[in-house]
């Protein structure tokens, strides 16, 4: 292993990540946070929500911002780099494993995804006024969990990203991270859906679902919640399933 | 020291269309029918063994879709060869990916610049990649914006760039970390004549280092300046290898007269076969001939002479000189450009 050119890949990311900063914040968290306001504030200042809504949505967009940090920091450079124009080529002939290449995909994916889970927590607490109840009683459970859930996000864009061609990224959007933000118990708990005893199930191939469950456990230990356990071991499940997919995939498209 | 490069029995069959430089016209299509989906099989390799001395100019000469950029691509870690080995010095490639990568430098066939960088953070970059320290590699961005005229264009993010821009930016980067062996896949395609000579004299000069350079080319008159040594290459096979003075010289005779009549038959054929200096004659479709002979103009007269004896009338007459060109199609019986 190369630690020197690996850092150096990474430095190259970081520098790129720097440039397009605003664009990237925007693009990430715009989204999840004017939902924030909408439900958090508008729809619980006007009664129709009740207060104690904001503390089981805040984890949930957390979760969601995570998500979309991480896949569009992986899958998006990923998606453009492979094409015709072969951008990545210089990287692929860099003196490191291909493989290697892809897990500095993944490093860099998981810092992006952090930062942005880190800056929803002011912003989020910021839009919807009082009433938020976050408890940072359990540092290391929320270590834990926050770190699987930017690998699950990292990873994911490295099989998506490896996976889905230029003209499909529209479709990836609509076909799959639309239907996982909407069933992923990030704007309602997975109780919620033990009404519809199907979907309660079904919704457990999202991994969104554990994420979100697993950061409201690990925050907002009040608001029902899955069990800790259960969330970091099914996490850590699909991370592994995650990377074997994408780091094949990867191997895949970067030699003929 | 210098590194040299040898391959054994390489053969590569694509089962996905291949990357956009291997692609070409002249692969041998193989459609075979396993099942009820017909399988993609593509044969872009054959059997290709050579050996590449340190220090040398080796040029990989043919038409499109000869398997060139596969060979390159195999050479540079790019594509995984279906049998066969190669090894860059005494690394096989396919064993000792990193170390072999470590030796060297590759011009692609179209930039594929890092369009998120500007020119100058390509090569820093680039120098970081292979563990150069800070200050060397700003050292040596420096002096290879300076050597191809990229100075004032530094600090611009490349996608800006013209095509005879990049071109040279690609080229800039694969010196960046100094390589002991630099492939070059088409390098003049699309470079107006000016710059191509300039190419012709960066790439001399770094070979004067005792640098290895592989290149490959469909211009016969670049793989004559050019290179030490030769491999014709075509339809995935080597067909002819060597010196450009000895595969030359391989020509019977070394002059080729195209002919063309209103009708060629045997009795043709023959009497031109008789003609003194004439060492081949070829038919060609549509009522021509190629003639293979040890002199050009001088000839004319006599074939004029015999084309009337046989009752036919020579339409066209081209006269090409000894050169790598007529070599190949001497081989292969098409041209270049065919």
């Amino acid at each position: 292993m190369n630690w020197k050119t690996f850092y150096a890949l990474l430095a190259r990311d970081g520098r790129v990540a720097r440039r397009n900063l605003l664009p990237m914040l925007l693009q990430n968290l715009l989204q999840p946070l004017l939902f924030t306001f909408v439900f958090g504030r508008v729809m619980t200042a006007s009664g129709m929500m009740p207060e104690a809504y904001k503390s089981m949505l805040l984890p949930g967009v957390m979760a969601i911002s995570m998500m979309l940090a991480g896949v569009q920091a992986v899958a998006m450079p990923l998606i453009t780099e492979f094409q015709f124009t072969r951008e990545i080529e210089d990287r692929l002939l860099a003196p490191i494993e291909i493989s290697w290449l892809a897990v500095e995909k993944i490093t860099a994916g998981m810092i992006q995804a952090t930062f942005a889970g880190l800056i929803v927590i002011p912003a989020a607490w910021l839009l919807m006024g009082s009433g938020v109840n976050l408890d940072f009683g359990h540092p290391l459970e929320f270590l834990v969990v926050a770190l699987l859930v930017a690998l699950f996000s990292a990873t994911g864009g490295l099989a998506l990203g490896c996976s889905v061609g230029q003209t499909q990224i529209g479709l990836m959007f609509s076909l799959v991270l639309a239907p996982m933000m909407m069933f992923g118990c990030a704007y309602y708990p997975w109780k919620a859906l033990e009404s519809f005893p199907i979907l309660h199930i079904a919704v457990l191939i999202n991994p969104l679902v554990y994420a979100s469950e697993g950061l409201r456990g690990a925050l907002v230990p009040q608001v029902p919640h899955m069990n800790t356990l259960v969330v970091i071991a099914a996490l850590a499940f699909i991370d592994v399933a995650l990377l074997y997919v994408g780091l094949k995939k990867f191997r895949q498209k970067a030699v003929s | 020291m210098g590194i040299g490069i040898r391959t054994e029995n390489l053969r590569k069959v694509y089962e996905t269309p291949p990357p956009m430089a291997a692609r070409g016209a002249g692969f041998s299509f193989i459609p075979q029918r396993s099942g009820p989906k017909k399988k993609f099989e593509l044969v872009a390799l054959e059997s290709v063994s050579f050996e590449i001395r340190a220090g040398e100019i080796f040029g990989l000469l043919g038409p499109n879709g000869a398997g060139k950029s596969t060979t390159i691509g195999i050479l540079t870690t790019r594509t995984e060869p279906t049998s066969g080995r190669a090894f860059i010095g005494e690394y096989d490639v396919w064993r000792e990916q990193v170390k072999a990568k470590r030796l060297i430098g590759v011009v692609p066939q179209r930039p594929n610049l890092d369009f998120s960088l500007t020119a100058r953070e390509i090569l820093t970059f680039h120098g970081a990649y292979f563990g150069q320290s800070a200050r060397e590699r700003e050292r040596r961005a420096d002096e290879l914006l300076e050597k191809f005229k990229l100075t004032d264009r530094a600090t611009h993010m490349v996608r800006t760039f013209s095509g005879g821009m990049m071109q040279r930016m690609v080229i800039a980067r694969a010196m960046m970390h100094d390589p002991e062996v630099l492939f070059l896949d088409e390098p003049s395609a699309g470079l107006d004549p000016q710059t191509r000579l300039l190419l012709w004299e960066i790439i001399r000069d770094y070979n004067r280092q005792g640098k290895t350079i592989v290149l490959t080319t469909h211009y016969m008159d670049e793989a004559d300046a050019l290179c030490d040594r030769l491999a014709i290459i075509d339809h995935g096979r080597i067909i002819s290898e060597g010196t450009p003075a000895e595969l030359k010289a391989s020509i019977p005779g070394g002059y080729l007269l195209r002919l063309r009549f209103d009708r060629a038959d045997e009795v043709l054929l023959d009497e031109l076969r008789k003609l003194s200096g004439v060492n081949e004659v070829r038919p060609v479709e549509g009522d021509g001939a190629d003639l293979y002979a040890d002199r050009g103009g001088q000839l004319i007269g006599p074939i004029v002479n015999a084309t009337q004896a046989a009752g036919s009338e020579l339409r066209d007459v081209r006269i090409s000189e000894p050169s790598l060109e007529t070599l190949f199609l001497h081989h292969t019986g098409r041209s270049l450009r065919d």
